[in-house]
């Protein structure tokens, strides 16, 4: 078995950060598995802008944000593997892999786990009807119209307003399909602000909140969905069933983080987040094994993943050197209005301690609160708060050293 | 060319007749409407080798099924299909009524000849099924019972018969049956025929329709539908046995059990429909299914559902099997009403229907080469990393895993693709392979499954369908003069 100190699952935009940032925190033995051909991941068919602007401050696209990446990776001398599948991590950090040339197995020091998220898909909707081909998640369709160059469908609708479903209706439209409506269970959509002007209103497509759809028909190509509003617990109301003749039905219904790996090694998941437990270096309760990136937790932001593959990168390396350290284990909790918070644990109180968090349901201007069983520690004002976008607390050294008891973070309506 | 036998449908019944068949020196070439096998009652299938103690005494059912259980596990080994013999409950929720019913299916099984029933209390039956629900009052246990999965067997059956010789015309629906000089005429919608000198109908939910086209309608068929969840193979295990309700007269209730391919299953409901074309699931149907399986086992975690989909049983006028010569049209063999258990019988019908194909005049010469085995299509996934490391040197598409969640490679893809019966649209590499079956149901692998069949079988990309027919998966070439 050869050896290397620190084994990426995954060179996505999280691989490749957490690599490059290992190696220049002093690791120069790092090497990236990655099942396709090339570095980038889910990037390089996300060939819209919009990538960048927080953490690199500029306006690129996914193949042009990824690049600066790989380019990083390449400069380093860092090993890629690609083509390369990992099939299985042990406990003991024994990474297991296949390729063309054969099964590949590498004993890591430290092991960063960055395999991203896939698509909820129509199974897991239970949507009545028929079973015909024209029916594809978001990404799909965007991998076969994007990297492939073949238009799937010419008149669509779109269940499900999470951004990959909003870049898709405007991407449909550039070529010439018809969107006819983006329908969203939810009051609200769970996509960026930015998208829902951007892809949808400007090109007059109708977005329908709390809005289903019910029944899917067509026996060899789909030939349309019947659509209803849904009451407060999300019922479909029969009254409100419309037809909608279509040839496709594409599905944006939510990302669902890839722990396959992640639970046959025996790391502990979050049921909210569906990623793994982890502490403020993004280290799981399997010593030595790190997670960071869409497989942590969704983000929304790129740039944020690249950030806290960042942490994870620094810190794998960190235990490479032998120089982690863990002082105490300090729990945060999610409180009132807020989904959860992550990490799930603190281990030190040596520096800042970056809290990341998503609320429950839209709000409009709040207060969160960070305190402890006895006192606030922080608090931060926001004008207004949206599941879709994830919110970044800051908890300074000094305030950590005295905490008692767990971490609640909690928002208050103002 | 002229056949000896002319089979019409490739669903189990069909694929394992021929493959019987195909043990002899005799031509045989199977019709099929569908773009592949298994695309109907095979295809949406509760997957159950039931015990045997159900069919009333004295029935075709009772016997074939009777003698129907071992030969189909030693054709599952012969053939490599999934299966296990699991054993199965019929679960009684306390009352007398059922408590008698499960005493009248004992005694049934005793006369039919059901090895090793046991009637067991509700605390011995959760003994050693945990998850059994606190309000089973008493089982029936019948421990020769198994799973297998449906399709497989009758792809599995289908090439095998075919690496023997036989003939598989596919997207050919039958339209217009003819009797002259001794032979049937079989004419397809687009006006291909196929000529045979015998000719069994096995079409299925169909059979009716293709018994009255060849002169013999004396039976029709009531298409029942039975709407399914399949759940992640994370809940496989929530059971080890399938476990039945008490039946009624609408089916064998709702089960919930285990899959050959280690998923679990839940289902069916059972409502007469108007075409056996219905495929349709409903907000209803799917909703008694959670209400049902809930009632067996209270964990069954219904958040891990990854598809769900609709089945048609073909159920006869006669209430039993049809499975005779007949009576006016010489050289027709019926093998209409094949509903439960067909599958778990699929085997002693097969045989039985080459009888009387014999006692019809059919001469049974044996051929030196039969070979009954099929190769197994999993073999890969069975191996040792060692072996599988070897295996990849000499077969490079081994190492390239293209379904990521099942762990399918693209060698096994092109295996499906150009083993017989060879896989020609998307579903049927699904169904071979499992490439697209699993927690994300192709969203990962559908665009690389699309490109190798195109590559494989030299069709553009906008040729590549779902299941046949219209069934594209694209529309056009973007870029291209439209």
């Amino acid at each position: 078995m050869i050896c290397h100190d620190i084994v990426i699952v995954g060179g996505g935009p999280a691989g490749m950060a957490a690599a490059a940032a290992a190696y220049d925190a002093g690791c120069h033995d790092v090497v990236i598995l990655d099942r396709e051909p090339q570095l980038g991941g889910i990037l390089m068919q996300c060939i819209h802008n919009g990538f960048g602007l927080h953490k690199l401050g500029k306006e690129l696209t996914g193949p042009e944000y990824a690049a600066v990446y790989a380019e990083m990776v390449e400069k380093r001398g860092i090993r890629v593997y690609t083509e390369t599948m990992v099939t299985h991590v042990s406990p003991e950090r024994v990474v297991t892999s296949q390729n063309r040339q054969g099964i590949l197995k590498i004993q890591a020091k430290a092991v960063i786990l960055a395999m991203g998220c896939r698509e909820r898909s129509r199974g897991a909707l239970n949507i009545a009807g028929s079973r015909p081909a024209g029916i594809y998640s978001a990404g799909t369709a965007q991998k076969l119209v994007n990297c492939m160059g073949y238009q799937v469908g010419r008149r669509v609708v779109i269940l499900g307003s999470g951004d990959i479903g909003l870049i898709m209706a405007r991407r449909m439209s550039f070529e010439g399909a018809k969107v006819e409506a983006v329908c969203e269970v939810m009051p609200y959509s769970g996509g960026l602000t930015r998208n829902i002007v951007q892809c949808l209103e400007d090109f007059g497509i109708p977005l329908y909140l709390s809005t289903t759809v019910v029944q899917i028909h067509g026996r060899d190509r789909l030939e349309g969905v019947t659509i209803a509003q849904v009451d407060e617990n999300r019922r479909p109301i029969d009254e409100t069933r419309r037809y909608i003749p279509c040839d496709t039905l594409l599905l944006s219904v939510g990302l669902i983080p890839e722990n396959e790996l992640t639970r046959a090694a025996g790391i502990p998941i979050d049921p909210v987040t569906n990623g793994a437990l982890v502490d403020e270096n993004c280290q799981t309760a399997v010593p030595g094994i790190f997670a960071c990136g869409n497989v942590l937790q969704v983000h929304d932001l790129v740039d944020y993943v690249s950030e806290e593959a960042e942490r994870a990168g620094i810190a794998a390396a960190g235990l490479v050197a032998g120089e982690i350290s863990d002082d105490v284990e300090i729990a945060t909790r999610a409180g009132n209005g807020v989904r959860y918070v992550l990490p799930q644990k603190i281990r030190s109180t040596a520096q800042e301690v970056s809290l990341f968090l998503r609320v429950s349901q839209p709000f409009g201007r709040v207060r969160f609160v960070v305190e402890d069983e006895e006192k606030v520690l922080a608090t931060a004002t926001r004008l207004r708060a949206a599941p879709g976008e994830m919110e970044k607390l800051n908890l300074p050294a000094e305030k950590l050293s005295s905490v008692r008891g767990e971490i609640t973070v909690r928002l208050e309506v103002l | 060319m002229l056949y000896d036998v002319l089979i019409i449908g490739a669903g189990v019944i069909g694929s394992m007749l021929a493959r019987e068949l195909s043990r002899y020196q005799l031509s045989v070439c199977v019709l099929e409407k569908e773009n592949d096998v298994a695309m109907g009652a095979t295809h949406a299938n509760s997957g159950i080798i039931h015990g045997g103690y159900d069919p009333v005494p004295g029935t075709l059912k009772a016997k074939m099924n009777t003698d129907g259980v071992e030969p189909l596990f030693q054709a599952a080994r012969d053939l490599h299909v999934p299966h296990r013999r699991n054993g199965s409950m019929v679960c009684a929720f306390g009352s007398d009524a059922e408590h008698a019913l499960l005493d009248e299916l004992y005694e049934q099984g005793q006369v039919n000849g059901t090895p090793d029933l046991r009637i067991l209390s509700g605390d011995e039956a959760r003994a050693i099924e945990p998850k059994l629900s606190p309000e089973v009052s008493r089982v029936l246990h019948v421990p020769n019972a198994g799973i297998i999965g449906p399709y497989d067997l009758a792809i599995a059956a289908m090439g095998n018969a075919m690496d023997n010789g036989a003939v598989l015309l596919r997207n050919f629906p039958v339209v217009e049956i003819r009797r002259e000089d001794a032979r049937f005429v079989v004419t397809s919608e687009k006006g291909d025929c196929a000529e045979g000198r015998y000719l069994v109908n096995c079409a299925g939910a169909y059979s009716d329709r293709i018994a009255a086209m060849a002169g013999d309608g004396f039976y029709t068929i009531t298409p029942r539908a039975g709407e399914y969840m399949l759940l992640d193979r994370a809940e496989g295990d929530t059971v080890s046995h399938t476990l039945f309700q008490c039946p009624t007269e609408d089916g064998k209730g709702i089960l919930v059990s285990p899959t050959a391919h280690g998923n679990l299953l839940v289902g069916p409901t059972a409502k007469k429909v108007a075409s056996p074309e219905h495929h349709d699931t409903t907000p209803e149907g799917l909703a008694e299914v959670t209400r049902l399986a809930a009632k067996s086992v209270p964990s069954v975690n219904f958040r891990q559902v990854i598809t769900s989909f609709t089945g048609i049983r073909a159920t006869g006028s006669t209430g039993d099997f049809i499975l005779e010569a007949s009576k006016t049209v010489p050289g027709l063999i019926h093998a209409g009403g094949v509903e439960s258990p067909g599958l778990t019988c699929s085997v002693s019908i097969a045989r039985y229907l080459t009888g009387i194909l014999r006692e019809e005049g059919l001469e049974l010469n044996e051929k030196s080469d039969w070979n009954g085995v099929r190769e197994d299509t999993h073999a890969f996934q069975h191996m040792t990393d060692e072996e599988k490391d070897a295996f990849i040197r000499e077969h490079p598409a081994y190492g390239k895993i293209v379904c990521r969640c099942e762990g399918i490679t693209e060698g096994e893809i092109l295996d499906a693709i150009h083993r017989n019966p060879p896989a020609l649209d998307m579903d049927g590499v699904k169904r071979r392979t499992r490439a697209g079956m699993g927690r994300c149901q192709g969203g990962f692998c559908g665009p690389y499954v699309m490109a190798l069949i195109s590559r494989e079988l030299g069709i553009p990309m906008e040729e590549v369908t779902k299941k046949g027919g219209d069934s594209r998966m694209l529309v056009e070439r973007i870029g291209e003069d439209k």
